[in-house]
């Protein structure tokens, strides 16, 4: 790709009502996932991750693109994010630090090392981690979002599931609920073409998940996931929407599961070739600096120095946390409750 | 003082918690303008508005769920099960996510789930449940069961106002059976986590809790009576946590006890305070820790059926009896 001059008034306008400044720092935030998430895969295989390791690779661009159509700073809009919308958190203001604390089973960690990967919260922040029960955080969010309606308050939720959750009971009674409700929620639908080793085929018999909003009253769209901007403006829609009272909003994204489920899921239940063409033809990171270059949005020298920040910051991170310790085995028995404050010790554990 | 039925008491305590914290709200199926199934919430709509009296769809999950996340957000949900029957519709959200969240990620969830339960009135095998054992071996839920009008207001508004999720289960064959005058000055807060002694004895403990605490009077009564017995019994108000400390403080004085629950017997909860009092009191048993429970069988209908199955009075006399002379 050759290098052009600096953004000239040439250049076309850039989309979505965002600034050049925006549209780097979303740049970084892509970067920041990709590299943070290489990090951790380096760090499974050192064995300093210890759980599962699961990569958003392909699906940054959804991720990033929706979480910065959300309100952030003081009473933020607050999303649920999926193990694959890392990059959804990071915009909304979670450290790198965190993450990589969370995944290594840190004391320090946002749960001191009660659960793991992006399962952790911060509502201040504006985001509320998962549990491994796929679609249970639509009921979840319908709540959070029906809490803003109550107290008048214009603010937004917005809630993650993927093409298997859309399966589920839970995302079903959550979606009826919240579209009766006419609370402010946007739901980020992904259609990443695989739930572990099921493809949609044997998951759901309709062509699109917006679809299934239909059915529920709930207006839906269907956008090219991998297209960055394209997210961006559809969620920014249908977030302004919500927030003037529109209801529930759906949003269907096309999108791609570069890796397997888990590191540990080598993928053999995938055409090789179909990898191969997301990679090639469809990075969503790819697409986008592409875009940003041949637009003179963005000089590639630029991006480069956004890249060889983000990669300081990973180290930096990384070296701050990599020594911490676990916590203690005593500290499991506390805060189950406000109180009591901690369950009791089993009385041979003092012989 | 006015007589208040254990509902018009557990309504009360509703009332008068949406009265003094407007974080209160309530959702469930028909509790808006219909008041709902058992009248608990009846005026609640017209006094407080839709907003806060809010019907539903018929999703149980969906109902809890949204009320953790209003919870997370600094309101106090009370969510209706019409019946509690349906809380096991729920269950994946109450004891995954509900549960977990102080624990996993430090949420405040300050939510209470109520509902009708219980049986000795014809309801048949999905109207009479009692779903305490599902419940009490989560940690991070906390349970009450209700006896008395007194402790329906005082639970009621404990639960409300507890930091953690509390399932507070209310006996419907209790609803207007059973009346107590209640001071109306005075604000009624029964501690959640402590048992009440309903009547004191010196032969034989029955430990009970809901409906049975009314059956174990009974025996207790019919024992002095015919046999010059002396049972104490004590209700525990709360199962969840459980005040071992009362438990054990009624095993040291009679040294002998029966347990007495509506629910089921295998996996009941008699099982787990019997592990408890051998745990803790076993040099204070005089004779083997004994149960009286419903048979192992779902909840039939008819009355005969249902007479047959759940514990009754003369079956805590019988057992009663047989362990005094052990």
């Amino acid at each position: 790709m050759p290098s052009r001059a600096a953004p000239t008034t040439q250049s076309p306008p850039i989309p979505a009502g965002l600034t050049r400044d925006q549209l780097l720092e979303i740049y970084r935030y892509l970067r920041l996932t990709r590299t943070l998430e290489e990090r951790l895969t380096a760090l499974y295989r050192q064995s300093k991750v210890i759980g599962g390791l699961f990569r958003s690779l392909g699906q940054e661009g959804e991720s990033v693109g929706s979480a910065y159509a959300l309100a952030r700073g003081p009473n933020p809009d607050i999303l649920s994010p999926l193990i694959r919308n890392l990059g959804s958190m990071l915009v909304m203001g979670a450290e790198p630090l965190a993450i990589l604390r969370q995944y290594m089973a840190k004391a320090e960690s946002p749960t001191r090392g009660r659960e793991l990967n992006v399962h952790f919260n911060d509502l201040e922040k504006g985001y509320l981690g998962q549990i491994s029960h796929l679609g249970d955080m639509v009921p979840v969010m319908a709540g959070i979002a029906l809490s803003f309606k109550l107290r008048g308050e214009p603010r937004v939720g917005l809630v993650y599931v993927g093409d298997g959750a859309t399966s589920t009971g839970t995302f079903h009674e959550g979606l009826n609920f919240a579209a009766v409700q006419k609370v402010p929620l946007v739901v980020i639908a992904e259609y990443n073409r695989w739930a572990y080793s099921t493809p949609p085929e044997k998951q759901f018999a309709v062509k699109d998940l917006a679809e299934k909003a239909k059915g529920y009253g709930i207006p839906a769209v269907t956008v090219d996931g991998n297209d960055v901007l394209a997210v961006y403006g559809a969620t920014k829609l249908a977030v302004e929407r919500a927030r003037r009272g529109h209801g529930v909003q759906f949003i269907e994204v096309k999108t791609y599961r570069r890796k397997g489920h888990a590191e540990h899921d080598d993928q053999h239940y995938v055409p090789k070739d179909e990898l191969d063409w997301w990679a090639k033809e469809n990075d969503p990171v790819d697409r986008y600096v592409t875009q940003l270059v041949r637009s003179e949005w963005a000089e590639e020298r630029e991006l480069k120095a956004i890249d060889d920040r983000v990669k300081v910051e990973i180290d930096q991170a990384t070296d701050a946390c990599i020594d911490e310790p676990l916590p203690s085995g005593e500290s499991a028995l506390g805060g189950v409750y406000a109180d009591p404050r901690a369950a009791p010790r089993h009385w041979y554990r003092s012989l | 003082m006015a007589e208040v039925t254990y509902l018009e008491a557990l309504r009360q305590g509703l009332w008068e918690e949406m009265e003094r914290d407007p974080n209160v709200f309530i959702l469930g199926e028909d509790v808006g303008a219909y008041g709902g199934a058992f009248k608990v919430t009846e005026g609640f709509a017209k006094q407080f508005g839709e907003g806060r009296v809010i019907d539903t769809p018929i999703s149980e999950a969906a109902i809890v769920g949204a009320a953790a996340g209003a919870a997370h957000m600094g309101m106090r949900p009370v969510a209706e099960m019409q019946f509690i029957d349906f809380i096991s519709c729920a269950y994946d959200m109450l004891t995954n996510y509900v549960a977990t969240a102080r624990y996993r990620a430090g949420l405040a969830t300050p939510m209470v789930v109520r509902g009708p339960c219980g049986g000795y009135v014809r309801g048949g095998p999905f109207h009479s449940q009692n779903p305490e054992a599902a419940f009490f071996h989560t940690p991070g839920l906390k349970i009450v069961y209700p006896a008395t009008a007194r402790d329906a207001k005082g639970l009621i508004k404990a639960s409300i106002r507890d930091e953690d999720p509390v399932i507070y289960l209310e006996h419907k064959w209790l609803y207007r059976r059973i009346k107590e005058s209640l001071p109306e000055q005075e604000e009624i807060l029964t501690p959640i986590g402590e048992a009440r002694l309903a009547r004191e004895g010196k032969d034989l403990s029955i430990v009970t809790y809901g409906a049975t605490v009314w059956k174990a009077l009974e025996a207790a009564d019919q024992l002095a009576k015919d046999e010059a017995l002396s049972v104490e019994v004590l209700d525990l108000r709360t199962l969840l946590p459980m005040d071992d400390a009362a438990i054990m403080r009624t095993v040291q004085k009679t040294n002998k006890v029966l347990i007495v629950h509506e629910d089921t017997r295998t996996g009941g909860l008699a099982g787990e305070i019997a592990a408890r009092i051998n745990e803790q009191a076993f040099a204070w048993l005089d004779g083997p820790i004994m149960r009286v429970t419903a048979h192992d069988v779902p909840l039939p209908y008819a009355p005969t059926l249902e007479d047959f199955v759940l514990p009754q009075t003369e079956d805590i006399v019988k057992a009663a009896r047989w362990l005094a002379a052990y």
